[in-house]
């Protein structure tokens, strides 16, 4: 059967809505853009050799496994014009490194033709690696070595340094913190789900349209169509919008590299609210 | 066939896309936001005794700017404002003109004391600055957060179809964003290098 006019006309008007969905969320991600997260050292500035990238893999490595604290190494070509400071928290909440609810991540950020370096920590580990502590690594093991021109060395002693903080046994009030953030993380779930109110509502409008639909037209199955899909547009698009970023962040990027398998490595989608230091050379 | 089951659900879900959950969220949020953003002031002001005290402890002649900063920040540790208060603009003012004078009296100790090396040299000192530092950072990303909570309550507030809820059900008032702008910020800091006549 041909496809009668009112059908390409539906169609039409379907393209021209993906087509604004799809320019409004351009438009969003434009803002700020950030390197792609791909794996525990990401050397966008070229500053390591594959070596060096291992050993710091490595290191990364142990860490989580020893204390699920996660260790990030950045080298960013580009600030972008933002002060290292600004960038660095936000792309440790773009990247969502460390556990979710717990926030237990750290980035070492190394922007060489700014002159920059920024130890970048997330809210649950503030008390274990302090401004001073952050700002004395970034002095005495990091600036020393850049300052002589040895910047994989300076990176190598500053995550060493960091690493051997992370991997000291947690104590009793971390181990609470992590309890009560599991626990947190649990009723937040169940919320989560208990509170998905579009796609209930998403849902019972699909019921009512069928049920309205066979109500009143028995014959004509294109109506029956029609009367249950455009709800799905129209609430679709106004509630899909009002989602909490931080989920929609992690998410995002997770959906990007889960084809990767045991070796891939992501964000647990923990945040991060200026704790650190920074020092430039 | 019983259909009333159905409506009378879909009813309660449109109420609820009313805002009568998601306001009360925002509102929530926002308080939350606005908790952070005091308890970096307080940090700040709990780190401020023992810069005054670790400054004079090797600086001599800096007694009127020591004491601009210690009046500043009795002044600031005095102005609270409740979680309750942040459709208030006037309290909002209050808060931040008082924040903003310890901004000021703190800038200016820091920026004189750049000409002692013998302090600046001392572990002590420079702890008590990367602590300090961090903590502007803090304050700086808890604004930010706070005002985007509340760019998103009041947007919430003011639009299709939670603007019914708002006004139906809780008297929803807009929230004041903090404008971080501190009294003179306009004027570019004099510093004074001495021996450069």
């Amino acid at each position: 059967m041909a496809p009668s006019l009112p059908c390409s006309r539906l169609q039409r008007w379907l393209l021209l809505i993906a087509a604004i969905a799809v320019l409004c969320v351009a438009a969003a991600a434009h803002a700020q853009t950030f390197p792609k997260l791909t794996g525990r050292v990401v050397d966008d500035a070229h500053l390591l050799t594959q070596q060096q990238v291992d050993q710091l893999t490595q290191l990364s490595q142990s860490v989580e496994q020893a204390s699920s604290r996660q260790l990030v190494i950045a080298t960013i070509p580009d600030l972008q014009g933002y002060p290292i400071e600004d960038y660095g928290y936000k792309l440790g909440r773009a990247w969502g490194i460390g556990q979710k609810g717990i926030d237990n991540g750290v980035i070492l950020i190394v922007a060489p033709n700014e002159k920059k370096v920024r130890i970048e920590v997330g809210y649950g580990l503030e008390p274990i690696i302090t401004d001073a502590l952050s700002s004395m690594i970034i002095q005495n093991d990091i600036l020393p070595r850049f300052r002589a021109g040895d910047m994989a060395g300076g990176i190598i002693a500053g995550a060493t340094a960091i690493a051997d903080q992370l991997k000291a046994p947690p104590d009793e009030a971390e181990q609470k913190a992590v309890a009560a953030a599991d626990a947190q993380r649990q009723q937040q779930r169940s919320s989560d789900d208990g509170g998905g109110v579009p796609w209930a509502l998403i849902f019972w409008l699909i019921v009512i349209g069928f049920m309205m639909a066979s109500r009143f037209s028995h014959g004509r199955r294109g109506y029956r169509y029609r009367g249950g899909m455009w709800p799905i547009f129209l609430w679709g698009s106004g509630f899909g919008s009002g989602s909490g970023w931080g989920s929609g962040g992690g998410s995002s990027w997770d959906g990007g590299s889960s084809g990767g398998g045991f070796s891939g490595f992501s964000g647990g989608g923990g945040s991060f609210g200026g704790g650190g230091a920074s020092g430039g050379w | 066939m019983n259909y009333r089951t159905p409506v009378m659900l879909a009813a309660a879900l449109t109420l609820g896309a009313c805002g009568i959950n998601s306001i009360p969220t925002a509102d929530e949020n926002v308080k939350a936001k606005w908790a952070d953003v005091q308890a970096d002031y307080q940090r700040r002001a709990d780190l401020i005794p023992n810069l005054v005290a670790t400054v004079k402890a090797s600086v001599q002649g800096e007694d009127k700017i020591l004491t601009d900063v210690v009046n500043a920040r009795a002044k600031a540790t005095s102005v609270q404002l409740n979680a309750g208060d942040l459709s208030d603009p006037n309290k909002m003012a209050q808060f931040q003109q008082a924040q903003g004078q310890l901004n000021g009296s703190l800038s200016r100790l820091i920026a004189n004391v750049e000409a002692y090396p013998q302090l600046k040299s001392q572990n002590n000192f420079q702890t008590l600055m990367s602590q300090l530092e961090g903590t502007e950072n803090r304050i700086t990303i808890a604004i930010r957060d706070y005002n985007q909570a509340v760019q998103d309550y009041n947007t919430r507030i003011r639009t299709f179809p939670d603007a019914i809820g708002a006004k139906v059900f809780y008297g929803a008032k807009p929230k004041v964003p903090y404008q971080a702008t501190t009294p003179g910020a306009e004027n570019a800091p004099t510093v004074d290098f001495g021996n450069m006549s």
